[in-house]
């Protein structure tokens, strides 16, 4: 819903977009100041579908807090799970059993890769295509029946706990991963065909949305809105963890920093995602995939942090223990609210027009900003 | 910087400032510093903290502590900066915006859930609360009878 709200005398005036507006992908406000078609001002407004996650976690058990953060960035549900997990891990000290970290790593990689095929059924949606988004559907219901096989859900997963993995993964989950690999590496290339090199696309991309590297750093962008001008920020390469060490896969930068470097870093990370579980699929070690925690986690005194790599950048985990069975304070960095900060930069002096390419390549998830 | 190299460096810088050891290395300062040392944090070539990952706030009852989390792109070095307000009523703070952008929205959150006020912050409003919420939901004696169920 756009509606014009007042008039300036300048000739300027200001709209809203949104909260209900569909290529905002949820509850987001934005109140835009308009010269003709040109933006002059974003001023988005947070809030609508604030829950008070980070309140909710300090009554809830270090086992349930996990829980509450696959409805945070629910496209990324198994990653927040596992920020989570490693972060309780920290303070417990426990060492993972290989097959819960290979178990973890799949997931992930995985979970990446829907959250990107969702993102570019959504993009193309948003452009005025239609056809992406049957394509990044057909694909992403894959991986979502590979995960209702082994946890029971398709969104809110709550699959990775402290200490390793929830369940063992089901007997079809191998033959089923190598037979999606197969099937999207044949897929893959009408995604190029249908969207990278198609000129309406194109034009409506290039050049659109141009945010420059020291913009980058210094409004806290991660994720692929980083890469996209050439800034490299991967946790898995900078900080590994969960032994993304031993793995080769390759950090994705585009240089040019408009709203097609991005998409093309999204692109060219699910191929890498894709060669990730390339090399685990067959190399699953045998044992338990879950180390002997407690029933009731204490953690010591003192302060835990635990950073990931989500579909959509650096997501921490901030943990503070007094010493009893509930965390004292938790904070999360999440990852598209700094992105979010930075529309600004990239949508002042562009067209009204233009701002839903530069939304959709944000590749917003509204309930992680509001939390 | 690795971290033993860290700490001895900015103990000769800020002689006054305690430091604890967990998977970081924690500064603790008073309020009043803040912008003098992350002025020195972020410009100093031999630190270049040039990104602030994360700015929360925290409530210890008698004190806010608020931490900043830095990164050095070019070092890859990190560290964290707690800054500790004494007031809890009227809680003030420098900005740090100036250095990070990126604190903008961080320091209004903080505002908007702990009522700690950054100063010369050019746009402090309430971020995700409406602008006529009662309180500052995040502090340990925030009550709110109709909106928390107690488990």
């Amino acid at each position: 819903m756009i509606d014009v709200l007042e008039t300036k005398d300048t000739g300027e005036f200001v709209i809203n977009v949104g909260p209900q507006h569909p290529s905002t992908h949820g509850v987001l406000h934005l109140i835009i100041t308009l010269d003709g078609e040109t933006i002059k001002d974003v001023d988005p407004q947070l809030g609508y579908i604030h829950r008070s996650i980070e309140k909710m976690s300090e009554k809830l058990s270090y086992r349930q807090f996990i829980y509450v953060t696959s409805r945070m960035d629910y496209l990324s549900s198994h990653i927040n799970n596992q920020a989570c997990s490693l972060a309780v891990e920290q303070g417990l000290g426990v060492e993972l059993p290989p097959r819960a970290k290979v178990i973890r790593i799949m997931m992930a990689e995985l979970t990446r890769l829907a959250s990107h095929c969702l993102w570019y059924g959504s993009t193309g949606l948003d452009l005025g295509a239609v056809t992406p988004f049957f394509f990044g559907f057909r694909e992403r219901d894959e991986i979502l029946d590979i995960f209702e096989d082994t946890c029971g859900a398709r969104l809110t997963m709550n699959y990775i706990v402290p200490g390793g993995v929830m369940y063992d993964l089901h007997p079809d989950f191998q033959k089923k991963v190598k037979q999606f690999i197969i099937n999207f590496k044949k897929n893959f290339r009408e995604y190029n065909d249908l969207l990278s090199g198609n000129i309406i696309f194109q034009n409506r991309t290039k050049g659109v949305g141009y945010i420059s590297p020291k913009d980058v750093i210094a409004l806290g962008c991660t994720g692929p809105v980083a890469r996209g001008s050439g800034v490299s920020c991967d946790i898995r390469k900078w900080y590994p963890y969960e032994g993304y060490e031993n793995l080769q896969f390759d950090e994705i930068l585009e240089t040019e920093g408009d709203c097609f470097a991005r998409y093309m870093v999204r692109l060219r990370e699910m191929e890498q995602s894709i060669h990730i579980l390339e090399q685990l699929v067959d190399v699953i070690p045998e044992g338990e995939f879950q180390a002997k925690t407690k029933n009731v986690i204490k953690l010591p005194k003192g302060e835990y942090y635990q950073k990931v790599e989500t579909a959509r950048g650096e997501l921490g985990v901030y943990l503070i223990s007094d010493g009893t069975q509930y965390p004292y304070r938790v904070k999360y960095r999440s990852p598209n609210f700094s992105n979010l900060f930075a529309m600004k930069t990239m949508a002042v002096g562009q067209k009204i027009g233009d701002l839903v390419s530069v939304m959709a390549m944000l590749d917003l998830v509204i309930p992680d900003i509001d939390r | 910087m690795t971290k033993e190299e860290l700490k001895s460096t900015l103990t000769t810088l800020f002689p006054e400032a305690t430091f604890e050891e967990n998977a970081f290395v924690n500064l603790n300062i008073s309020s009043e510093q803040i912008l003098k040392v992350c002025t020195e944090l972020k410009e100093n070539p031999m630190f270049d903290f040039d990104s602030l990952v994360c700015l929360s706030c925290v409530d210890w009852k008698t004190h806010f502590n608020i931490v900043y989390l830095l990164r050095s792109r070019s070092f890859k070095h990190e560290l964290v900066v707690k800054a500790k307000i004494d007031s809890h009523e009227n809680a003030e703070i420098e900005t740090v915006r100036n250095l990070w952008m990126t604190a903008h929205w961080h320091e209004r959150e903080a505002y908007d859930f702990f009522g700690v006020k950054f100063l010369h912050h050019p746009d402090l409003r309430r971020l995700f609360n409406p602008d006529d919420w009662d309180g500052f939901p995040l502090r340990k004696d925030y009550m709110d009878e109709v909106n928390i169920v107690e488990l």
